[in-house]
């Protein structure tokens, strides 16, 4: 019996793909949350937070039955943008997304909440816009923040599990991530396989843990002693 | 030429209130607004810098209409340079990188070395802002403010957290570039040696509304000498001597004692501000 590294490349390219499309996505909303005053922030927030206590299995369930083609979501998607979302990559980027959604959005909004309002305004006096503001004096303040949610959320796609396994299934080099084939090698008495796996991803997930605890402790120096 | 009259409601320590203001400005001048904390002061320029949107009334520079009812010039068409009581430098820029970002499009960078110059930068011109003292910091925020080449200076509190000397070269700073460009100037202060150095022309606010319009020497009393001498104090301690009462006053950063009838002492207690008078007889001038 073999086992291979394709359920691992499926994994790290899964968790950078969701990443690059969170950042995407995430830092505007964490930022558009900063500083809202909307009566519905806690509303908004609440739906943010909810990956953070719902099982996976009911996010998983829940968007199985959104992305099936009988449901309209899935239709339209399918329709608008000729994907199939069920038992396919494409899904488990978007159920990825959603799921690890939180991990980005938090530290970042709570980085951005930690800035003072003169930062924008002093900028706004000089002439900026908002996007300049944003990217040149906003962005680059909150440094630590951005690589906390960036890592946060990339090792949390590394470790998804129930959403994967709802809405993807078990298809070699579609959706067949490293944890799903841990748990069917068990399931087949293949330690040896699952061992394979479940190593890789310890020092994986250990060595970019450490390299951010590292860099973090760094940025932090350095804005301490400068 | 700057013509304000604005209205906005505003919740102070003692409830609500509402800045009313009526007020013209000439080119150049230099007009401090004085008054104590919560009337209204950083209020008034934040509206000028369009950073708070006043709920009625009308600010117009220049023949340009800045705020009105359903128009809002916004606050980067504006032009104006502000000076924020916290600075407002950013942290991961250098000083020079702070003035740079300043600058507007097409601008020569020459304008940053010359600033840097003028304001001694020179030394700190590759140091990050934030590991700056908060002197150092203050002369960043100025020089910033004017990279950005504004139509209209104000200034929040420019000189509160500086010592007496940084303070007073400072002030002579400003004094000369707000010269040097013309500068229209609006100071917010609570210090009236500070008014006096720098403006002709002093606003005192109080609970939203402007109370006094002159000269500092009209506005604070000064017009007509007296040999009077006042200081506002601060009673530290009350102790009875023999048939007096020795009272101890924190008048600015001395401690003085003076003698107090029974009657007198009754009526203090530590912890009251007070005008210690006296007339001066005989007064001795040192020169220091």
């Amino acid at each position: 019996m073999g086992y291979d590294w394709q359920p691992l490349l499926l994994t790290f390219k899964l968790a950078t793909v969701t990443t690059f499309i969170l950042c995407l996505i995430g830092i505007p909303c964490a930022w558009w949350l900063a500083q809202t005053r909307t009566r519905f922030k806690p509303v908004l927030e609440t739906l943010v937070s909810m990956p953070l206590v719902l099982p996976p299995s009911v996010l998983g369930f829940y968007l199985l039955l959104a992305f099936s083609p009988s449901h309209w979501f899935g239709a339209w998607m399918a329709h608008i943008a000729g994907l199939k979302l069920v038992f396919s990559f494409s899904g488990l980027v978007l159920a990825s997304v959603i799921f690890s959604f939180p991990f980005l959005v938090h530290p970042v909004q709570s980085g951005f909440q930690s800035l003072s309002p003169g930062l924008s305004e002093a900028a706004y006096t000089l002439g900026k816009s908002r996007w300049q503001t944003f990217l040149h004096v906003l962005l680059p303040n909150i440094k630590p923040q951005l690589l906390a949610g960036v890592v946060l959320a990339f090792a949390h796609t590394i470790g998804e599990f129930g959403v994967v396994l709802m809405i993807g299934g078990n298809m070699p080099g579609q959706t067949r991530v490293a944890s799903i084939a841990i748990y069917d090698e068990v399931e087949a008495m293949n330690y040896d396989a699952a061992n394979f796996y479940a190593l890789v991803l310890f020092g994986v997930c250990f060595t970019i843990l450490l390299a951010v605890y590292l860099l973090n402790k760094r940025l932090v120096m350095r804005v301490g002693s400068t | 030429m700057i013509a304000v009259d604005i209205r906005k409601r505003l919740l102070g320590a003692q409830g609500e209130f509402s800045l009313e203001v009526e007020l013209h400005i000439a080119q150049g001048e230099f007009v401090a607004l004085f008054g104590v904390s919560g009337a209204g002061k950083t209020t008034l320029l934040r509206c000028l810098a369009g950073l708070a949107e006043p709920d009625s009334g009308v600010i117009r520079v220049d023949g340009q209409t800045w705020s009105a009812p359903q128009t809002k010039l916004p606050v980067q068409q504006r032009r104006v340079g502000y000076m924020f009581q916290d600075y407002g430098l950013f942290p991961n820029m250098t000083v020079r990188g702070n003035l740079e970002f300043a600058l507007r499009k097409g601008t020569n960078k020459q304008r940053v070395s010359e600033l840097i110059e003028i304001m001694a930068l020179g030394e700190l011109q590759h140091r990050k802002s934030d590991s700056l003292s908060g002197g150092q910091q203050q002369r960043v925020a100025l020089a910033r403010t004017l990279a950005a080449e504004p139509r209209l200076l104000l200034l929040d509190e420019p000189f509160s957290a500086l010592d007496h000397e940084t303070k007073l070269r400072l002030q002579d700073e400003v004094l000369r570039l707000q010269r040097h460009y013309g500068l229209t100037t609006i100071m917010v202060s609570h210090d009236v040696s500070e008014v006096y150095r720098l403006s002709k022309r002093v606003l005192i606010l109080e609970r939203g509304r402007i109370v006094a319009d002159g000269s500092p020497a009209d506005v604070f009393g000064a017009s007509q000498p007296s040999g009077k001498f006042s200081f506002a104090g601060e009673i530290l301690a009350i102790d009875a001597a023999d048939v007096v009462f020795a009272v101890t006053l924190l008048v600015g950063n001395q401690i003085v004692r003076v003698i107090a009838t029974a009657d007198e002492a009754q009526r203090l207690k530590p912890g009251d501000r007070v005008m210690l008078m006296s007339k001066a007889f005989n007064p001795v001038l040192i020169a220091c």
